[in-house]
């Protein structure tokens, strides 16, 4: 990247970067000089289109909000009602029992197939583990949260 | 700038352009319409879109389904008093700068449908036209013409001075009455400010 910059280009992304350098951790190595540079260039990478953008509105094509233009895009229509309605909060149960088969399934897939070469420790700790997750699952059956109602 | 002065430079490797015309030239040539369609007119539209015709060549090809994200709207097909709304509304929520091509008989006018109750005559009535293809339905080759003129007039619009664009002007509105549903017609019936029916003149 920096071969399409020019020397004082270079030179002065180099002087920035120092500067961060100092205040930075290291306290004056030029260890995260690079880091500097690269976090500024990415900064102005990012911004510099919004300010231009923002600069071109302003000399030369004036923003047009309306009450129309900014309301939500429904394929033409009006809108109906707000975005932001609560849902049932009784669909927090399936979002418990879902994590507990995601996080089994995560863990046991791994463990399945090392499980010949595992230690006695590694074993009992991984079946402690998958009966705290199978307590998880008991008490949501027992709650009848399986039963489709 | 001279026009012999920059074919001068021209020739000898240097080209010099000025701040309108590179925006001029990046709009005309990235012209995203906004996917819509409503009647058959749709239908050549789409056509000219794909591979036969292929609208990529002109940098329209990218048909977009908000319109956040289009700055051209085709109005493909006959606009029925109940669609009418919707269109200036997608019209509205549109970014500017924006422009809209009447596609076909019906959009320029109501077409075959112009007796219809509840047929709009034009979409002109509500939002400003910039160009009209007339045809039943008009082939994908007339779409292609309409969008270079289009482009003609976006390559010869003046970022500043008294001649510049709707939207590069402060005191021009970005957005338009949509219409409503009454109980004979649209209210209003149309849109004074932007449409004028031609006065005809008898003569003898």
């Amino acid at each position: 990247m920096l071969c399409l910059l020019d020397s004082d280009e270079v030179a002065r992304l180099a002087s920035v970067g120092l500067v961060l350098s100092h205040i930075g951790m290291d306290g004056g190595s030029t260890e995260y000089l690079t880091l500097g540079i690269f976090l500024v260039a990415a900064c102005l990478f990012a911004l510099m289109p919004l300010g231009l953008a923002r600069l071109w509105a302003w000399r030369f094509a004036p923003t047009k909000p309306g009450p129309v233009k900014n309301s939500i895009y429904e394929c033409g229509l009006e809108s109906q009602g707000d975005a932001w309605r609560p849902f049932k909060s009784a669909y927090y149960l399936y979002a418990i029992v879902f994590l507990v088969f995601d996080v089994e399934i995560v863990f046991l897939l791994p463990f399945a197939v090392a499980f010949g070469g595992l230690p006695l420790g590694a074993v009992l700790a991984m079946m402690l583990f998958v009966l705290l997750v199978v307590e998880g699952l008991l008490w949501a059956w027992a709650k009848g949260v399986l039963r489709w109602s | 700038m001279d026009v012999g002065l920059r074919s001068e430079l021209q020739r000898h490797g240097i080209f010099v352009t000025t701040l309108e015309e590179l925006y001029n030239w990046g709009r005309s040539n990235s012209l995203w319409p906004l996917g819509f369609g409503l009647a058959c007119c749709a239908i050549e539209m789409i056509a000219a879109s794909m591979a036969r015709y292929d609208l990529a060549r002109f940098g329209a090809e990218v048909f977009r389904p908000s319109p956040r994200q289009a700055d051209l709207m085709i109005v493909a097909g006959t606009v029925t008093k109940k669609m009418a709304p919707q269109v200036v509304r997608l019209y509205n929520q549109m970014a500017e700068p924006k422009y809209v091509i009447a596609m076909g008989a019906c959009a320029i006018s109501g077409g075959p449908f112009k007796q219809g109750y509840n047929v709009l005559k034009g979409i002109d009535r509500y939002i400003p036209v910039d160009v009209h293809i007339p045809g039943c339905p008009p082939r994908p080759e007339a779409l292609i013409h309409a969008l270079m003129t289009l482009q003609q007039r976006i390559a010869a619009e003046s970022l500043v001075g008294p001649n510049r664009p709707r939207h590069l002007r402060r005191d021009q509105p970005g957005e338009f009455p949509v219409p409503e549903y009454g109980s004979h017609d649209l209210i209003p019936p149309k849109n004074e400010s932007i449409w004028r029916p031609p006065v005809i003149v008898r003569s003898g």
